[in-house]
């Protein structure tokens, strides 16, 4: 099967480009995101970036595989070979101190312990779906703010869809700023909605009998103190969002070849196209492309044919044992071939590149290094 | 702990007891997939199943080739002998609607709650309520009798029940403790009032001795891992553990010698060769080479399969295995699945 024409994804030219200057890792859980993130990091900082990769990953996978016994909120840096070019940091987002922080650094320390100590604020820090999502493009924007780094790479959290990235903080930064808590933090004798509608006076009792009194009280609480620290939760998600939009950043989007995580993988590339944000392209892993020379001439068919009557004869166990597997993996070969080629012919355009299945998973910086000379080196277009 | 984790069972044997089965695993690992098998299988001696599905991905639509499900129990597999496979493609938003118009009799209060931006709060935001409104309607399947529908207050409390299983398709591992854990999820908001109450009537089937969680895995380090850690996760709870389901086990091809050959040098390059020269093939020995390698990555891939398998055994927990399917996953192809889970007993 002739795989569709496309360019490839040059890795080398992404992370060499010091123009480059963060990379959003994107795509469905178990594509191996954390990974791709880690190898792009580690082969832009031995080849002279001063990279830091944030992980948001809470399974601490990007720690195992950097031998970093924990990642905590602030970057570490990962013991490169001597004679490495740049300098590699890492580190795991926790949502509920870069949250703090960033309430600390805007408030009084008065009002800021006034906020901390809120029921509410602390249920919203730690267990809001969506902050999450929020506290990482936080921590992204601090990062690039801080100028310690020519290059971040972002692993995206684990979430519903790839898409939540995107669409979350604004999520929570709407609701934080919107109508809703502004309508259930009012006094309740301002009566600020009661034009609204007379289905809003059986919304205020409902809401009341929901979710009880005490939970008003702290929303009230919280809504004050923070209004006056700062306001515009929104708009705050919408600065980093736009960082998202500069030519500094590029996507890649990372997918396995399955009908779920393409199809996944496809959404995001629509969507990053809807929102003008700069794709670099698409890294499918744990690909099985087929091995060069004559045994890229026999195809599955002829395989099979060939290996039955050594089955019969049981001469030759070895050889029609591979046979088998061949024919296997011509066939593993055709249907990815066939998934990628919807998607490319969906997207047009879109550059990619494969990364090989490895018969071991990555545990250590060799293995990371491994995957980094998969990304650059030749596409396998078997 | 339950009879079941000594040996197989006679089929339908511990379905009296185990009715809630959710299966979760690391993402990529088949989950729906792995649901529906079990959902069919739970149906094959003529018992009514509800698969129920709650990531809001149509998977399960996807697997079965219809289109996307609208939020009802629907009918969807007929199994010989009279059994049958409803799907339940649940949905937040519909849930929480449902919930208020059910107890409260507001739909007029749910347009209004909408407008205002409290549905999209309750159902995308909020912490637990999502997952409250999803577990509910599982956990109301559950607890459902024959006779009037939806309210089990309704029907006399020794009618049978409506469903004799219901299989949900969880979330992934990562995210399964928090969302079973309902409760505590949603404390922060709610610790008091009808919220908490509807929270604490869903742990208590989800604690109860009629319910099990199950974890599919892979034969591959990453997916083993979040397995036993979810084990752990579930077994802190206080939750009941049901089986290991190991997805997509591949045969070996190779005997003991010639695997172990293959992955410590390589395979024997003259035997190959001998062998593709009988099939007829020009340039064996070159062809060979070509081959080794691919037979080589099998050898490595089979010896590290055995070692998470062993590892899987560890947890002692039932382990089942399910086929790799060539080709895909179709309607089929899940028949294959569900008896594959019959013929090893789908132990609880």
């Amino acid at each position: 099967m002739t795989p569709a024409a496309h360019e490839r994804l040059d890795v080398d030219a992404l992370v060499d480009d010091p123009g480059t200057r963060i990379i959003v890792c994107c795509g469905a859980g178990g594509v191996g995101k954390t990974t791709t993130a880690a190898a792009l990091g580690l082969r832009a900082a031995e080849r002279g970036r001063q990279a830091v990769v944030i992980t948001v990953d809470p399974a601490r996978r990007l720690a195992q595989s950097l031998g970093l016994e924990s990642l905590d909120n602030t970057p570490r840096p990962v013991p490169l070979p001597e004679g490495a070019a740049g300098s590699m940091h890492a580190m795991m987002l926790d949502m509920k101190r870069t949250f703090d922080e960033v309430v600390e650094q805007h408030a009084a320390p008065e009002r800021a312990r006034q906020i901390l100590a809120n029921p509410f604020y602390q249920t919203l820090s730690t267990s809001f779906s969506g902050t999450q999502e929020y506290m990482a493009m936080e921590k992204l924007g601090q990062l690039r703010q801080s100028g310690d780094w020519d290059l971040i790479v972002v692993d995206t959290p684990p979430s519903r869809s790839a898409l939540d990235f995107l669409d979350a903080p604004k999520r929570l930064g709407r609701f934080l700023d919107g109508r809703l808590i502004r309508f259930l933090s009012a006094p309740a004798s301002t009566g600020a909605f009661r034009l609204l509608g007379a289905g809003f006076n059986l919304v205020t009792s409902t809401i009341g009998r929901i979710v009880g009194a005490q939970l008003l009280d702290d929303l009230r609480s919280f809504v004050s103190a923070f209004d006056t620290v700062f306001g515009g939760f929104q708009e705050r998600a919408e600065r980093t969002y736009r960082l998202l939009r500069t030519p500094g950043t590029a996507f890649v989007v990372v997918a396995v070849p399955d009908t779920d995580a393409m199809r996944e993988a496809s959404y995001f590339v629509e969507r990053l196209a809807t929102d003008a944000m700069p794709l670099a392209g698409l890294v499918v892993n744990r690909t099985h492309p087929l091995p060069g020379g004559p045994a890229a001439d026999v195809g599955s068919r002829e395989a099979v044919a060939a290996a039955e009557p050594l089955e019969r004869s049981g001469s030759h166990p070895l050889a029609s044992a591979a046979l088998r597997l061949h024919a296997e993996r011509v066939r593993t070969r055709e249907r990815e071939n066939r998934l990628r080629d919807a998607l490319l012919s969906s997207h047009g355009g879109v550059r990619m590149v494969e990364v090989a299945a490895l018969p071991e998973d990555v545990h250590d910086l060799a293995g990371l290094r491994g995957i980094g000379e998969a990304l650059a080196s030749a596409p396998p277009d078997r | 702990m339950s009879e079941g984790e000594h040996g197989p069972q006679p089929p339908g044997g511990a379905r009296a007891k185990a009715r809630l089965h959710i299966v979760t695993g690391k993402g990529g690992t088949g989950k729906t997939t792995v649901a529906a098998a079990l959902a069919r299988a739970l149906a094959s001696d003529g018992g009514r199943v509800l698969l129920v599905e709650v990531e809001g991905r149509q998977g399960v639509a996807t697997l079965l080739g219809s289109p996307p499900l609208p939020y009802e129990e629907r009918e969807m597999l007929s199994v010989p002998g009279g059994g049958t496979v409803c799907v339940l493609a649940a949905d937040a938003e519909a849930a929480l609607l449902e919930y208020l118009e059910m107890f409260y009799g507001m739909r007029r209060a749910g347009q209004a709650l909408n407008r205002l931006g409290a549905v999209d709060f309750a159902t995308t935001i909020a912490p637990g309520l999502r997952d409250v409104l999803l577990t509910g309607k599982a956990t109301e399947a559950v607890r459902r009798r024959r006779g009037r529908r939806r309210r089990p207050s309704d029907a006399p409390s020794d009618a049978p029940f409506h469903y004799d299983a219901v299989v949900m398709d969880a979330p992934p591992t990562g995210r399964i403790a928090r969302f079973l854990n309902v409760n505590s999820e949603v404390a922060g908001l709610a610790r008091v009032g009808p919220i908490r109450n509807h929270a604490d009537r869903v742990m208590e089937v989800i604690r109860s001795e009629q319910t099990r969680v199950h974890f599919v895995s892979l034969l591959e380090e990453m997916p083993a891992q979040e397995t036993r850690d979810g084990i752990a996760e579930i077994h802190g709870l206080g939750l009941r553990l049901g089986m290991v389901l190991v997805n997509m086990v591949r045969p070996p091809l190779l005997d003991e010698a010639d695997l172990a050959a293959a992955a410590d040098g390589g395979p024997d390059l003259d035997a190959l060769a001998a062998g593709l020269k009988e099939a007829r093939f020009e340039a064996p020995g070159e062809l060979a080479a070509a081959l080794a390698g691919e037979v080589r990555a099998h050898a490595l891939r089979v010896r590290l399969e055995r070692r998470v398998r062993s590892d899987l055994e560890e947890l002692g927990r039932p382990l089942l295995e399910l086929p790799l399917l060539e080709g895909g996953v179709d309607r089929a192809a899940l028949e294959v699945l569900a008896r594959r889970l019959a013929e090893q007993g789908v132990r609880l």
